[in-house]
């Protein structure tokens, strides 16, 4: 009875402080602009299907294609076996599903221990691969630190549930064999039936349970620690995968998004459509992105979905050749500026309020916030400058996060809010605007066919 | 070449009160850069021999705007962008074909949104389906026969607009070999131009992208490397020169190469 009662304070606290902060994961995409992406929701879910449950980009490197889908297969399957720790918790039942279910039973738990075994070998080649191979993309600048230590935790996490599942599996088969009361006949389980014996075999009946029980809450507070854990972790992308492969671009890679407010102030410049005498004059309008207040909504989900594997700065071409750029330091440094906002948001501390608002303002809010900083005080214009939008960052991402699409917004507003950027593009935009070419040329655009066809 | 090789423009055309079947966008390097204006060249010479009615926009074509856009200049984007539209329309053009793949892209993907729409071909999609109706017919024996020839996908024809078969195709047709960089289709490397940095100095790095690239080249051991883009080709052509291999290694566009076998 008193497992039962520190079992549902323990569940109920867990759940509820995760979904604390999951709501707050929530709110920090929303910081986004708003954006409407309901379009082809048939494509979407086919994204969905293939990409994310399907793992179809991560087959692209297929060694660590195969250890990864050992784990998430486990992973997803181990689900099933969860659901009967919370039924036997509540209810101080034990092994609630195995009558009813019989010899289903036994292949469930039997098909979730094989995978477990899996998942345990593909976890500590893992662990070689993030700390002993030198791999590159798991050594660069902006995987010291936290990223480095978070790559390892969840691993190791992953270990100890493991240990959890197989103590707790093969503690219960010895105690079966012995007949104890309570630990009734389960069929046999396709690894704690000999593993159990091998490592618990001859101990006493009071000690076993020991095992079992320490098995039991280790394999269901690792859950809890895992749940909680998440939302200040890379890991996040086990949910956030599925609706960012949903929201992905469905247009072709080359295709950049039209500035409309741009697009009409030009066309009535040119005189082809009349000027809008309702649109709002504003003083110091602000094009593209500085900040996670003006990236869509979709970008801040692509920045949490990231679970830093460096595939996106692995195939970079400015990256391989030395430039600062790395696109996985770009969805980086997005997702930590909008945790940065939304913490600074839940203390409410109205010293971050924009100055000329403080008077009148009761409450801070997003629309409102200022602390003197933005995404460039994260990401330079060097960075900026390296992109040679070849978008293989995009193609790249086993889970369809565009980082070009950042790059070019924070370039839009380097280039029109700020009238920076490299003083080499200068020449460029000034010869389009008066020649409308690249190059500013003193011969005419068909001299090249004169002169060829001048030969016939 | 038999038929007199002509050049017409759309205003020529529109004079003689013609229609032709394809405009074609010749781009700021095609009309420009002495190298790429051979491409163009090479291309209207395989336009007139199949017989294909074209024309090219001439002194009314503008930059259509790639490099501002993607430098982050979308007001000059749009004046040039627009200013080309307004062309198009006048002349209601219905089909274009661009030996530029980023022309291609703004043409075919982000003119629509400005009330731009057309059917839009890269040069080497035209000449596969020159080629398999039976338009371009290729001779036996030719300068460049038996050697080995890589192909570099350009991110604008491969990655943005997912096209990696098409150029393959029209290679197929050549009597050479066709070897296969360590890193092609999806996962091509870029050359470097890309992105407006074809006009600005590199940032601070170890090695320029277009040296990498054609470090890659050089090892497939080919002796032609076949691009589909005009800055793809003043890049790995650099990167040859400053590999001391221009004498036994060169950089053509596919368009020249269909044409030395006709």
């Amino acid at each position: 009875m008193i497992q039962q009662i520190i079992f549902a304070i323990v569940t109920f606290a867990s759940f509820g402080f995760a979904t604390k902060q999951f709501l707050k994961i929530r709110r920090n995409v929303l910081l986004g602009k708003d954006k409407d992406i309901s379009d082809q929701p048939g494509e979407r879910w086919k994204n969905v299907f293939l990409i994310a449950f399907g793992q179809k980009k991560m087959f692209k490197r297929w060694i660590p294609a195969v250890l990864h889908l050992f784990i998430y297969v486990a992973f997803l399957f181990t689900q099933i076996e969860l659901v009967e720790i919370l039924v036997d918790g509540f209810f101080g039942t034990h092994r609630f599903f195995a009558e009813p279910l019989g010899a289903l039973y036994t292949a469930a738990i039997s098909s979730i221990e094989l995978l477990s075994v899996g998942a345990f070998f593909a976890t500590l080649i893992f662990l070689i691969r993030r700390n002993l191979l030198a791999i590159p993309r798991f050594q660069m600048d902006e995987m010291t630190g936290f990223p480095k230590f978070d790559g390892n935790m969840i691993l190791i996490l992953e270990i100890i549930l493991l240990i959890g599942v197989f103590s707790m599996n093969g503690a219960d088969k010895v105690l079966q064999n012995m007949g104890a009361d309570h630990y009734h006949m389960t069929g046999n389980f396709a690894v704690s039936t000999w593993l159990g014996p091998l490592l618990f075999g001859g101990m006493s009946e009071a000690t076993l349970v020991g095992v079992e029980r320490f098995g039991w809450w280790l394999h269901i507070m690792t859950v809890f620690a895992f749940l909680n854990y998440l939302p200040i972790s890379k890991h996040l992308h086990i949910m956030l995968a599925f609706p960012n492969t949903y929201f992905a671009k469905l247009q072709p890679k080359g295709e950049m998004e039209n500035m409309t407010e741009i697009m009409n102030e030009v066309k009535s410049m040119m005189g082809l459509i009349e000027a809008d005498p309702d649109a709002p004059m504003d003083d110091l309008p602000e094009f593209g992105s500085n900040d996670v207040m003006n990236l869509d909504w979709k970008n801040v989900l692509g920045a949490y979905t990231c679970t830093e594997c460096g595939r996106c700065t692995s195939v970079c071409p400015a990256n391989i050749t030395g430039k600062k750029l790395s696109p996985r330091k770009v969805m980086m440094d997005v997702r930590d500026r909008a945790t940065e906002i939304g913490k600074k948001l839940d203390s409410g501390d109205m010293q971050w309020v924009k100055e000329e608002l403080r008077a009148e303002a009761t409450m801070l809010t997003k629309e409102n916030f200022d602390d003197g900083k933005s995404l460039f005080d994260y990401i330079s214009n060097e960075e900026l400058h390296a992109c040679t939008t070849c978008n293989a960052c995009v193609e790249a991402c086993p889970v369809l996060i565009n980082p070009l699409d950042i790059i070019l917004k924070m370039r839009r507003y380097e280039i029109l809010t700020l009238s920076a950027g490299p003083g080499d593009w200068l020449p460029l935009f000034t010869s389009m605007e008066n020649s409308g070419s690249v190059w500013q040329l003193p011969d005419a655009r068909d001299k090249w066919a004169e002169e060829a066809t001048s030969q016939n | 070449m038999a038929k007199e090789y002509k050049i017409p423009t759309m205003a020529e055309m529109a004079a003689a009160e013609k229609t032709p079947e394809v405009l074609f966008w010749v781009g700021c390097a095609g009309s420009f850069d002495s190298r790429a204006q051979k491409v163009s060249v090479a291309f209207t010479k395989i336009l007139n021999e199949a017989e294909v009615e074209f024309a090219i926009l001439g002194k009314e074509e503008s930059c259509t705007g790639d490099p501002a856009r993607r430098a982050g200049n979308e007001f000059v984007f749009q004046m040039v962008a627009l200013q080309n539209i307004e062309t198009l329309n006048l002349y209601n053009v219905k089909k274009i074909v661009a030996t530029c793949p980023h022309c291609f892209n703004v043409l075919k993907n982000e003119y629509p949104a400005l009330g731009g729409n057309y059917e839009v071909m890269h040069h080497t999609q035209f000449l596969q389906s020159l080629i398999n109706e039976g338009r371009i017919k290729l001779k036996d024996g030719g300068t460049f026969d038996g050697k080995k020839i890589t192909y570099h996908d350009s991110c604008y024809l491969g990655r943005a607009n997912g096209v990696y078969e098409a150029p393959r195709s029209v290679l197929q047709n050549l009597d050479n070999d066709l070897v296969e960089m360590q890193r092609s289709k999806t996962t091509g490397l870029c050359c470097g131009a890309g992105g407006a940095q074809m006009f600005k100095e590199d940032e601070p790095g170890k090695k320029r992208i277009n040296i990498e690239r054609t470090e890659e080249a050089l090892e497939t051991g080919a002796e032609i490397v076949a691009v589909n883009c005009p800055f793809c080709l003043t890049m790995m052509s650099d990167g040859i020169k400053a590999k001391e291999k221009q004498e036994s290694v060169m950089v053509y566009d596919l368009a020249e190469l269909i044409l030395e076998k006709m």
